[in-house]
């Protein structure tokens, strides 16, 4: 096992790698004088030369993309010009409020999701079935900044049980309890989606293991309902429901975008947003490199797992 | 076209399409109506609500009207989602199909790259391409169809793959056809219902992410507004004026659900698995509906079938699969049932403990008793608990029926625990007792083994001790040695003999192969056509087959040592169960048929130990009809 | 009397572990060298258990599959398949499970058209005469050409693929596991509706099966292969019913036969060898009741006049 982790640990140097170069193809796109362009608005002459400078813009492509990689390797990620500090220090210090937002709703969104799926098929064509399927459709449906609009209005202006925005008050403990009343709406929001994303396809996943020859061999040897359901039939739709979990991993993170605008979510989501707009690219480009590197990690720990679940799969 | 009658008989799919054909009409008169213009700006009037003189749904922050914005604005969004779909299921299908069909190198190379694409939460991808390009709504189109690429291209390769290694592929290659002509006539065809499915799900989802980053301000530019625009202009006002959150957001909304609805409808029309309605979960226990009475037990037979029927109810059509099948089995005794595919021999064998796949199966009269006590009639609970504890099945393919993720020594654990309170330990002794019986080399290292790791003789041994697990009466096998090769079958089969002489079980041996079940068998039934045709001790009935099918069936098998030679054939084809002619089921095939073979019930009459379903036998049997 | 078809040295081994630069981990020798001879109008059967390579063979033989190694030269001319306009009227082939082998999106006409629009060139009106005649001549329905396939039994279907074989007009057929997947009763009509298309077209057939009793009726020879190589070929009514190798013996005996009784033919619970670990030697002897020490030692060729066997301790 250890082996396997180190093996997938190593296969991901070339996807890491994989990923600035394709950013950087991205940024390479950017038409007309790459300073001036990245610059935007702060292309003062001082700002140019230095950028010229510290890029090296004046040298070919591929040795711009190197010099980059370098200084990313060495920690050094640039300056954001819009907020005159370095890049990794911002994004590193904006990453932890959305990896909270993130996570809960990705916790939330497996959990309910997978239990839905599994009851939804149990129960095939029930009340219960039918009533999972509607809200499944409803929350595939809805465009989560839409709902957690909605949200604001009735649960914090209409009812005011939590508040509007934020993840801390602006004065006052920053607490457990408080961060949970701040975090609730939004996360809610967030994994409705994915919820009915993942609840859809356990559904399905558990119809197709239900129909195969071991589970009419678990009910020949006498095992009760409820063990076929749940050890028989759940283990051997994991196989195919925990990539699926790994991909809406990346979709929470990409909803989070939004959430984060419509709540004032202190998170990355945010920044990037704010950056594109006032064509901060190099926050831009080292915000967007980190986060995916991140994403790059936990893949390889859904990878990990699914070797553990699926012993067919060579470690 | 059948395709879309299924689809309208699909009720929510049929309001998805009326819903979207109505906003899609909207969206194509919208020039044609007398609107005010979305853009022009009115900031005396900024802010009126809904029902307003002049503005049906009111004006937003800049006092332009909102019915006119929404409906530029949807026409705009479904525009750009669709759009960004086809650009998305064209590019994504044709990298996917060309990876997928040439293999290999090219292959990997290709997916290597999709799966650096797929690294990117879709979201970072579209932001870096539209901080590239710069916001704009065609900007964002191009983004939201370049992150869906890899996603179309990574679904349509694991189709071609499965396409491009069938034999008609071979086959298309030896009729003379190069590469180019190939992917065209005979992939193509097949893949394209996938890329109508994958486009009718994710249309939905483009229009949301289009929508998303237009809410963002990344995407349509002021004046002009889509969907997602109008929604984040209207953020700032949530509170004071909701109603201009409200109206686009809601259009978003219903669009999406009228799109996902269809495309649900869409995929259950072109998916031939949901066509045949194969994709239903079996239940615990067979579905029961007896319209008569059960039969009383009758004998001394350990397991009896009274009268058995057991169909399948598949949309209006009834395929009685087991027609009424009368069979007894005594303790120690090796009963076979032989037939060939759609005789109904497996059916019969799994109605015995409720284990026939329901829906569509439906055991529908008749009864079996095990010790005297109806099966078809009892409560779950009962049936359960006689399963792998009096009554064990062995099952063809021992890949498939052994549970692909879990130790074999788990599984024969969890078999005998169910039915015995023993703890861990002493059931793991038990099990590797079992593995021993069956002659298992190496029992111990091999209690940790995973199925995959088993050939499939062992795999098999492990299948009959599972079976074995509870010392059951009963042991009925269904085709336990088809999946193997000749030598393992022999091992199998005189390892299952030795046992059963061993433990004095009685067994229930369904089979196609003569030549198995004159070796194993004591007694032996031949059905056809759902029915039993003749029946009696296995050496009588093969020496002299009074049944002209039986008789006919053994003359075409060939025999090793009677070298090269023709055949004998039996003309025809079994029949449709669900559409049996009158009579005999094999009087269109029967050379010795008369009229009267086509008319009413011929009874199965019992001669000494025989019995016989025929009005004009190939031999005289002795005993009273 | 020429050749039909001549297999020298013939072999083919799979990468496995295969990365996306640099050497695979290993090869698995599906074929070893094989040298066959096939004269023209015989049927040669061959025969073996899953695993034995059988499938492989008959996938090189109508260049579906490259060959590792040796060469394989059809009616005096070397295979090249590099215009598979020409090579498809050389050699067909037809597969085992008749209903994967069709299109499902297409008619059966379409599907029958195909090799004569592109090997022969023909018309219209030249391909439904043609059509006609092949569909007399494997007992299939006209009506059945603007159907699906799968409206059709498996026997239909494997009528159509034969039709289809024939419509190429080559005059040698691999028959890949042709009636396994056919019902007893079906399987007789198929094997005599092949039977009589030899006889009336002059054919030669390579007929691939696990089953010895088909092999035996409808072969002229029998080439028997385990574990990739051939140990035994033989006259059909001699391979059975007096075998010389040991695992020809084997597979006569374990064969369930009306009559005799049950007793295993093996004393130990035996298992093929490992193909990524091949055992030194005879592959055959760890299984083999006559084993001595020079099989650990050497692979045994094949060698003999008439009949021919691969092995240091022959039964007969």
């Amino acid at each position: 096992m250890g082996r396997y982790i180190l093996k997938r640990l190593v296969s991901a140097v070339p996807v890491l790698l994989g990923i600035t170069v394709i950013v950087f193809a991205i940024m390479a796109m950017i038409p007309g004088d790459p300073a001036t362009a990245i610059l935007g608005s702060y292309a003062t002459p001082e700002n140019v030369e230095k950028l010229n400078r510290d890029l090296g813009l004046d040298k070919p492509a591929v040795q711009r993309y190197f010099i980059w990689l370098w200084n990313m390797v060495q920690g050094d990620f640039g300056r954001s010009f819009s907020l005159n500090r370095p890049v990794l220090e911002e994004v590193l210090d904006r990453f932890g409020a959305t990896l909270v937002l993130a996570g809960t709703s990705f916790v939330l969104c497996s959990v309910i999701g997978v239990a839905a799926g599994v009851v939804s098929a149990a129960r095939q064509y029930g009340l219960a079935d039918k009533a999972i399927t509607f809200a499944v459709l409803l929350g595939i449906s809805i465009p989560s900044f839409f709902l957690g609009m909605m949200m604001i209005l009735i649960f914090a202006v209409q009812l005011r049980w939590f508040p509007a925005s934020g993840m801390w008050p602006i004065y006052g403990d920053r607490t457990l309890p408080v961060l949970v009343t701040h975090l609730t709406m939004p996360a809610l929001a967030l994994a409705v989606v994915a919820t009915g994303v993942v609840a859809r396809l356990s559904r399905s996943a558990m119809l197709e293991v239900l129909r195969q020859d071991y589970i009419r061999t678990a009910r020949a040897k006498g095992v009760p309902e409820r063990g076929v359901i749940w050890r028989h039939a759940l283990r051997a739709a994991m196989v195919s429901i925990l990539p699926v979990l790994g991909i809406q991993a990346g979709f929470v993170l990409s909803g989070a975008v939004y959430i984060e605008m419509v709540f004032q979510w202190p998170g990355v989501g945010r920044m990037l947003v704010d950056a594109i707009l006032k064509r901060d690219i190099l926050l831009v480009q080292g915000g967007v490199v980190l986060v995916a590197a991140c994403y790059v990690m936990f893949n390889i720990v859904v990878d990990v797992a699914q070797s553990l679940l699926d012993p067919r799969i060579k470690t | 076209m059948s395709t879309l009658a299924l689809l309208a008989r699909n009720r929510l799919a049929l309001a998805g399409l009326i819903v979207m054909g109505l906003v899609v009409l909207l969206a194509l008169v919208t020039p044609l109506l007398p609107l005010p213009d979305p853009d022009v700006t009115d900031t005396g009037n900024r802010f009126l609500p809904p029902f307003s003189e002049g503005a049906l749904l009111g004006t937003d922050h800049l006092g332009r009207d909102q019915l006119s914005r929404l409906l530029w604005g949807t026409r705009l969004s479904l525009a750009v989602g669709f759009a960004a779909a086809t650009i998305a299921a064209v590019l994504g299908a044709a990298v996917g199909i060309i990876a997928g069909y040439y293999g290999g190198r090219v292959d990997n190379l290709i997916m290597r790259g999709v799966d650096m694409l797929m690294a990117f939460p879709y979201i970072l991808l579209a932001l870096a391409i539209v901080a590239a390009l710069g916001p704009g709504l065609l900007n964002a189109l191009i983004a939201v169809a370049a992150v869906n690429i890899p996603f179309f291209a990574r679904n349509i390769r694991g189709i071609t793959v499965g396409i491009a290694n069938r034999e008609f592929i071979d086959a298309a290659r030896l009729a003379g056809m190069n590469d180019a002509r190939i992917i065209l006539s005979e992939v193509l065809p097949n893949v394209i219902p996938v890329i109508v499915i994958a486009m009718s799900t994710t249309v939905g989802w483009m229009i949301l992410e289009t929508a998303g980053l237009s809410f963002l301000g990344l995407g349509s530019q002021p004046p002009q507004a889509d969907l997602g625009s109008m929604l984040g202009e209207a953020r700032a006002a949530l509170i004071t004026s909701p109603h201009t959150s409200v109206v686009p957001g809601a259009m978003i909304l219903i669009i999406v659900m009228a799109i996902n609805l269809l495309g649900d409808g869409v995929r259950d029309a072109l998916d031939p698995r949901l066509r045949s309605g194969a994709l239903t979960r079996p239940m615990a226990a067979t579905l029961v509906r007896r319209e008569d009475p059960a039969p009383e037990p009758q004998g001394d037979d350990v397991l009896s079938l009274c009268d058995l029927q057991t169909q399948f109810h598949v949309k209006h059509r009834v395929y009685r699969a087991v027609g009424g099948v009368s069979l007894g089995v005594k303790p120690g005794e090796c009963l076979g049932i032989i037939g060939e595919s759609g005789s109904g021999k497996s059916v019969t064998a799994l109605s015995v403990m409720g284990l026939v796949a329901s829906p569509p199966g439906v055991i529908t009269g008749g009864a079996v008793h095990y010790k005297g006590e109806d099966l078809v009639g009892a409560p779950y609970g009962r049936l359960r608990d006689l399963r792998g504890r009096e009554v064990a099945y062995i099952f063809q393919d021992p890949l498939a029926t052994l549970h692909p993720l879990y130790k074999v020594g788990d599984q024969l654990v969890e078999a005998i625990r169910v039915h015995h309170a023993l703890s861990d330990s002493e059931a793991r002794a038990r099990a590797l007792g079992l593995l021993r019986d069956v002659r298992i080399p190496n029992a111990e290292s091999r209690l940790d083994s995973f199925p995959h790791e088993l050939s499939g003789g062992m795999r098999q041994r492990v299948g009959i001790a599972m079976a074995l697990a509870n010392d059951p009466e009963v042991i009925i096998a269904d085709e336990p040695t088809t999946a193997l090769d000749v030598t393992v079958q022999a091992q199998i089969l005189s390892l299952l003999d030795t046992l059963r002489r061993e433990k004095g079980l009685a067994i229930v041996f369904i089979t196609h192969d003569f030549g198995v079940v004159a070796q194993l068998c004591d007694r032996v039934a031949v059905m056809y056509a759902g029915r039993i045709v003749e029946e009696g001790p296995t050496r009588a009935l093969l020496e002299a087959p009074a049944h002209p099918y039986t008789r006919r069936l053994i003359a075409c098998v060939p025999e090793l040592g009677e070298g090269k030679r023709r055949l004998h054939a039996i003309p025809g084809l079994p029949p449709a169960v669900n559409d049996l002619p009158s009579g005999c089921a094999f009087a269109p095939r029967c050379d010795k048929a008369q009229p009267a073979c086509r008319q009413g019930e011929i009874a199965l009459d019992a001669y000494g130990p025989r019995r016989l379903r025929c009005l004009y036998p190939e031999t005289e049997l002795e005993g009273t009809a | 009397m020429s050749l039909a078809l001549r297999l020298e040295n013939l072999s083919k081994s799979f990468a496995v572990g295969k990365r996306l630069f640099g050497a695979p981990k290993g090869h698995v020798h599906a074929v070893h060298p094989v040298t066959l001879d096939v004269p023209e109008g015989e049927t040669l059967g061959i025969v073996g258990e899953s695993g034995c390579g059988k499938s492989t063979l008959a996938r090189m033989l109508v260049g579906l599959l490259a060959p590792s190694g040796g060469h394989i030269e059809i009616e005096g001319q070397p295979l090249d398949n590099a215009d598979p306009a020409q090579f498809g009227k050389r050699i067909q082939y037809v597969f085992q499970d008749p209903i994967s082998s069709l299109n499902p999106r297409k008619t059966i006409r379409q599907i029958m058209e195909a090799p004569l629009k592109r090997l022969h060139g023909m018309a219209r009106a030249a391909r439904d005469k043609r059509i006609s005649e092949i569909f007399a001549q494997v007992n299939l329905r006209e009506e059945f050409l603007e159907r699906y396939p799968h409206e059709f039994s498996g026997g239909q279907a494997q009528r159509i693929g034969i039709a289809r074989a024939l419509a190429a007009e080559a005059r040698i057929l691999i028959l890949d596991e042709p009636v396994s997947a056919l019902d007893v009763s079906v399987q007789a009509q198929v094997l005599n509706l092949l039977a009589d298309l030899k006889a009336r077209l002059g054919l030669t057939y390579l007929f691939i099966s696990h089953d010895l009793a088909v092999v035996e009726a409808v072969s002229d020879r029998v080439a028997v292969l385990y574990f990739g190589s051939v140990v035994e070929v033989g006259r059909a009514e001699d391979v059975f019913s007096a075998p010389r190798h040991p695992y020809t013996k084997l597979l006569a005996d374990s064969a369930p036969v009306v009559g005799r009784a049950l007793s295993p033919p093996e004393s130990r619970e035996t298992e093929l060898p490992d193909p990524l670990n091949p055992p030194k030697g005879c592959a055959f002897r760890a299984r083999c009741p006559n084993a001595g020490p020079r099989c650990a030692e050497e692979v045994p060729q094949l060698e003999g006049e008439t009949g021919q066997v691969a092995c240091f301790h022959p039964l007969r």
